[in-house]
């Protein structure tokens, strides 16, 4: 135990810390699949010419930009069940890191969209094509594209917000790794080992993005 | 080329003479009352007004384009040239007045003997029959040349992928670019690609095509490719032509009709012979001597 940095004991420990990174990489896939599906919604609503629900939508975003995610998980984990809503911990973190990221994503999402030139809506207009298929068709493959670098940014930031859920009792990679050294009191191995977990799937995930971006460049 | 046999036919101005329109008494401009509907005119603008804030665009504009005339827009910019094809092709709301399009009004539906504006299916449907071209040709990036040609089509008349593309390598080839089918917009020349997009307006079979200065954001080179189109669609093909158009040469040899813009209204019209002739308004020759200095 006297060894700087013990491999002995870094092996015993690296089956529970691979299994909470798969834990942490399936939380971020699926909050992040829910903000960007969200968030687009959110995106179009915003522009929307029934003032009402745009600046409704205005609204929500903007509050939840502005409260920290901490408070957003701990109001669905701990106050919602006052009201009746109760989730799991791994639901309700989540659910939250979704919505937080969702409106994250909006805004990304309408830039994209506000970068697309008048004229494409115009010759879409011209042409009879439906709202839907103006959108689907014609509006979102070019902001999209144009957005991508941006969205896997907050791809990896959300990842790295995971820890925050350790806070409504969800173990992800960060509290498993406090769990083992508070058992052991040896923290430098698990700390260390979580943090190279972090640098390597954030480094691949980001890689990920880069290639779908190459994939769907325009000639 | 299968259509190459058939280029250099004479053009044939067929278009029926049209009723001198400017000295109509202005108290018959609200009577939209349909009359004969097959000597209805392709297009009418009654009472036509565009107002963007304080500022006026269009001022009570009249103006009635016959079946298949084709008619040269010109005047100085601000005039509200472009914005007379905008308002045509919905792309800008009108201020007030109606607009007919074969017979049909089309920012407003008669309701119960009444005129309401338009639903957006009545305004998909009726401007379903006008195509347009811009400046800026506007082609969609992300998608190849056939396929901005099959997309409306294939969405809107609900043709099968098969037969929109048919019809889409026929129109392409029409326009000269039967090998540039699977080339993206920007893989192809200004020229090319403004030809492209009106491929890709003809596809949905309009009666009415506006083309809005086709060719200011063209090479000089490039501009006489896609003036040869369009003189081509003119001689053999049954489309009524609205273009807003800077290329005075074009307008004398290709129109129907010159109407000069001035300040949202129509100062003077004629046959190109007669207009470009003889300009009777002080405004009109000051443009024109203005253009031919600049040439």
């Amino acid at each position: 135990m006297n060894s700087f940095f013990d491999l002995h004991y870094a092996a015993h420990i690296l089956p529970a810390l691979l299994r909470a990174s798969l834990y942490t990489v399936l939380i971020t896939m699926v909050g992040f699949a829910i903000a960007l599906v969200l968030g687009l919604v959110l995106a179009i609503l915003r522009r929307s010419h029934l003032k009402p629900l745009s600046r409704g939508v205005g609204f929500v975003v903007e509050f939840i930009r502005s409260t920290p995610l901490l408070i957003q998980v701990y109001v669905l984990f701990y106050v919602l069940p006052v009201y009746g809503i109760t989730m799991s911990a791994l639901t309700a973190g989540t659910v939250g890191i979704a919505l937080h990221y969702a409106c994250y994503t909006s805004e990304v999402y309408r830039a994209g969209l506000n970068g697309v030139a008048r004229g494409q809506w115009e010759a879409a207009c011209a042409l009879s094509l439906s709202p839907w298929r103006t959108y689907s068709g014609v509006i979102l493959p070019q902001a999209i594209r144009a957005v991508i670098p941006a969205l896997g940014n907050y791809l990896v930031a959300m990842f790295k917000d995971t820890p925050v859920l350790s806070a409504i009792t969800v173990v992800e990679l960060m509290q498993q790794a406090k769990n083992i050294g508070s058992e052991t009191f040896r923290y430098l191995e698990p700390i260390t080992m979580a943090g190279l977990f972090f640098l390597l799937i954030s480094v691949t995930f980001a890689q990920l993005v880069r290639r779908l971006e190459f994939r769907l460049r325009l000639p | 080329m299968k259509t190459d046999t058939e280029t250099s036919t004479p053009l044939q101005p067929d278009a029926p003479v049209m009723e001198k329109e400017m000295n109509r008494d202005p108290a018959d401009v609200l009577s939209t009352a349909a009359g004969c509907e097959a000597e209805a005119p392709m297009v009418r603008f009654a009472g036509v007004t565009k107002c963007y804030g304080a500022l006026t665009v269009l001022d009570r504009l009249d103006l009635e384009i016959a079946r298949n005339e084709k008619v040269a827009i010109i005047g100085p910019s601000g005039s509200g040239k472009s914005t007379l094809l905008r308002v045509l092709m919905t792309l800008d709301p009108l201020t007030g007045g109606t607009i007919e399009v074969d017979g049909e009004p089309l920012t407003h539906m008669r309701k119960n003997g009444e005129l309401v504006p338009a639903s957006v299916r009545h305004l998909r449907r009726v401007r379903s029959k006008i195509g347009m071209v811009f400046q800026s040709f506007n082609l969609f990036p992300h998608m190849t040349a056939l396929a901005n040609t099959i997309e409306a089509p294939m969405r809107v008349h609900d043709l099968s992928r098969k037969e929109a593309t048919d019809r889409a390598r026929e129109l392409l080839s029409l326009v000269g670019l039967e090998d540039k089918c699977d080339h993206y917009p920007s893989q192809l020349s200004g020229g090319q690609q403004q030809r492209v997009a009106i491929a890709r307006a003809l596809a949905m079979r309009p009666k009415v095509m506006l083309f809005d200065e086709v060719t200011s954001a063209l090479d000089p080179e490039l501009c006489g490719e896609v003036l040869n189109v369009i003189r081509r669609l003119g001689s053999e093909h049954n489309l009524t032509m609205l273009m807003v158009t800077h290329q005075m040469g074009f307008a004398r040899e290709f129109a129907d009709r010159v109407c000069f813009f001035s300040e949202g209204k129509i100062l003077e019209q004629g046959t190109p012979q007669e207009f470009f002739a003889a300009p009777q308004h002080q405004r009109t020759q000051q443009f024109l001597r203005a253009v031919r200095e600049a040439i």
